[in-house]
């Protein structure tokens, strides 16, 4: 308990004071909110792939889901958005419920079908009958409530929530069955874990990440459309920054997101027409060279990495 | 359902893979105490009667009885937290995981009557100075020994053995089969899988003879290589008799 303790303010501590703080040095607000943005989904997907080895192409869905379920309260129930948060982690929880199924999947099936019912997901929402509902394919337009400052305030505290959760996975004894089950789930049985419980468990803990992000990240934009909330770019990001961070540490993916996503930005201003070359070679040579991401650099040397 | 039956009873277990009888009607029971070889020719279902015991998969039909309780429905780690485990023919460790972390999980979730801790098992299968690698660091026959520690983490009453002589040397085939003898001695009811006879020989009281998924002899293991059937398919027809 006393590494557990350590390890939370080692991370989660300087984590939230330089995102709080940056806001006062650096203008590019937006920018910084996509950080926020993209470093809770990498926890996300840290949560689901790093410690039970599913790796979900659709995770955008329980992205959506949180923002339109954000949205659906705040624009017919005209709930304040903290309770509108919660709302979009119940549609995300209740998303993952349903596709719980999935996880009799392994693999490329899973990744594939997880991805499939993102998709199905987008063009229900999107459905022009819907109009009167989730504004079908037209904007969602959430003026009433738009506070950029309160939003950004409620992503951090996502993130450092998220962040503590796989803290704590890496030193709980459930972190512990997570990663049993991933390497061997006969065996995991056999050591008297309820598998299918677990697995649910963690995808569901991965899909609440996801949603209430979706709502802060509505909350935030305040204008969107299905497309926006839907976009596979949130899921591939998501998943390129953990691994090269390295999944199944909490530092891992955070190191992931500010050295890709820096880059990213910087390619992007300095020079934007050689942007997806770059950027491409930089992904194909960390996977080639070094499989287990920029954590496993400092592993190597001893470092301790929470 | 009486308190005196064996710890273990199995009843006309069946179990079909598409048109392959895998298990067509076995019925054997193993008491408190006492070490129970299973032999056979390849494919003729020992495996698949650990793994319909253990709760890999459901029987089609027949009945699985832990001291008079019926648990061929229940899913394994159930079957486990009611005392069965099981050792793997392959081991099948948590290799990204260390050899304690290995045993400390099934300590954490085996929900075992007695807990012992992680020293005291991994001492007694010669792993303690390994406790901090990886589990993927160790060779087969170490695999093999962490495999059993994980199984006996749990403190199961009744412990399947798949296999384990296989791919040991005789001094480490010698070793372990003086710990399945200790395992008796202190109570626990054993089930062999094995195909060194030699090794079946040293530990058991009574071996089962399996053929095409049921048992075709039952007894002394000295008597077993006299009895016509036996012979029969482990040599063939026309060496019988």
């Amino acid at each position: 308990m006393r590494r557990l303790k350590k390890d939370l303010l080692l991370v989660v501590g300087p984590l939230v004071l330089v995102m709080a703080a940056l806001p006062a040095v650096y203008s590019n607000r937006l920018l910084l909110f996509n950080f926020i943005v993209f470093a809770t989904l990498a926890q996300g997907i840290n949560v689901i792939y790093g410690f039970t080895g599913y790796l979900p192409f659709g995770y955008v869905g329980f992205f959506g889901a949180g923002a339109y379920g954000f949205s659906l309260l705040v624009m017919h129930l005209h709930a304040p958005p903290l309770v509108a948060l919660g709302g979009g982690a119940v549609a995300a929880a209740l998303l993952a419920l349903l596709l719980s199924p999935l996880l009799r999947l392994s693999g490329a099936y899973f990744a594939i079908a997880s991805l499939a019912a993102a998709l199905a997901l987008m063009h229900a929402v999107s459905n022009p009958e819907l109009e009167a509902i989730t504004r079908g394919p037209y904007e969602v337009s959430l003026s009433g409530v738009f506070s950029p400052r309160a939003a950004y305030a409620a992503a951090l505290a996502v993130l450092a929530g998220s962040v503590a959760l796989v803290v704590w996975l890496r030193h709980s004894r459930f972190g512990l069955a997570l990663q049993a089950m991933r390497d061997d789930p006969i065996s995991a049985r056999m050591a008297g874990i309820d598998v299918v419980r677990a697995r649910v468990t963690a995808w569901m803990l991965s899909a609440v990440i996801a949603g209430l992000i979706g709502g802060t990240f509505a909350w935030y934009i305040s204008v969107f459309y299905a497309e926006t909330v839907f976009s596979g770019q949130f899921t591939t990001f998501a998943i390129v920054f953990a691994l090269f961070g390295g999944t199944a540490t909490a530092a891992g993916p955070l190191l992931g997101v500010a050295f890709l996503y820096g880059v990213y930005n910087a390619i992007g201003i300095s020079t934007p027409q050689y942007f997806q070359l770059i950027y491409g070679a930089l992904i194909m040579a960390l996977l080639l060279f070094l499989p287990d991401g920029l954590a496993s650099l400092l592993r190597r040397r001893g470092v301790h990495v929470p | 359902m009486s308190r005196e039956e064996p710890l273990l009873v199995i009843e006309g277990l069946m179990k079909r893979f598409g048109a392959l009888h895998a298990l067509d009607g076995l019925s054997l029971h193993v008491s408190a105490g006492e070490i129970l070889g299973l032999v056979g020719p390849n494919g003729s279902g020992k495996t698949t009667a650990i793994n319909a015991i253990s709760g890999i998969f459901r029987p089609d039909a027949g009945q699985v009885r832990l001291a008079g309780r019926r648990i061929e429905r229940l899913p394994s780690h159930r079957i486990v937290h009611l005392g069965i485990n099981r050792t793997f023919q392959i081991p099948k460790c948590f290799l990204s995981l260390t050899v304690r972390q290995n045993v400390e999980v099934a300590l954490a979730y085996g929900r075992a009557v007695a807990p012992r801790n992680a020293e005291e098992l991994l001492e007694w299968v010669e792993l303690l100075p390994h406790a901090e690698r990886p589990a993927s660091e160790l060779n087969s026959a170490q695999q093999k020994l962490l495999d059993l520690a994980r199984a006996l983490a749990t403190s199961p009453r009744l412990l399947l053995v798949d296999e384990l002589a296989a791919g040991l040397n005789p001094a480490e085939m010698e070793r372990v089969a003086g710990k399945l003898k200790e395992l008796a001695r202190r109570g626990l009811a054993l089930l062999v899988v094995e195909h060194h006879m030699s090794f079946i020989d040293a530990i058991t009281d009574r071996v089962i003879v399996m053929n095409a998924g049921r048992e075709i002899f039952e007894g002394v293991l000295a008597e077993a290589v006299r009895d016509e059937k036996v012979v029969e398919v482990y040599l063939g027809g026309a060496h019988a008799a």
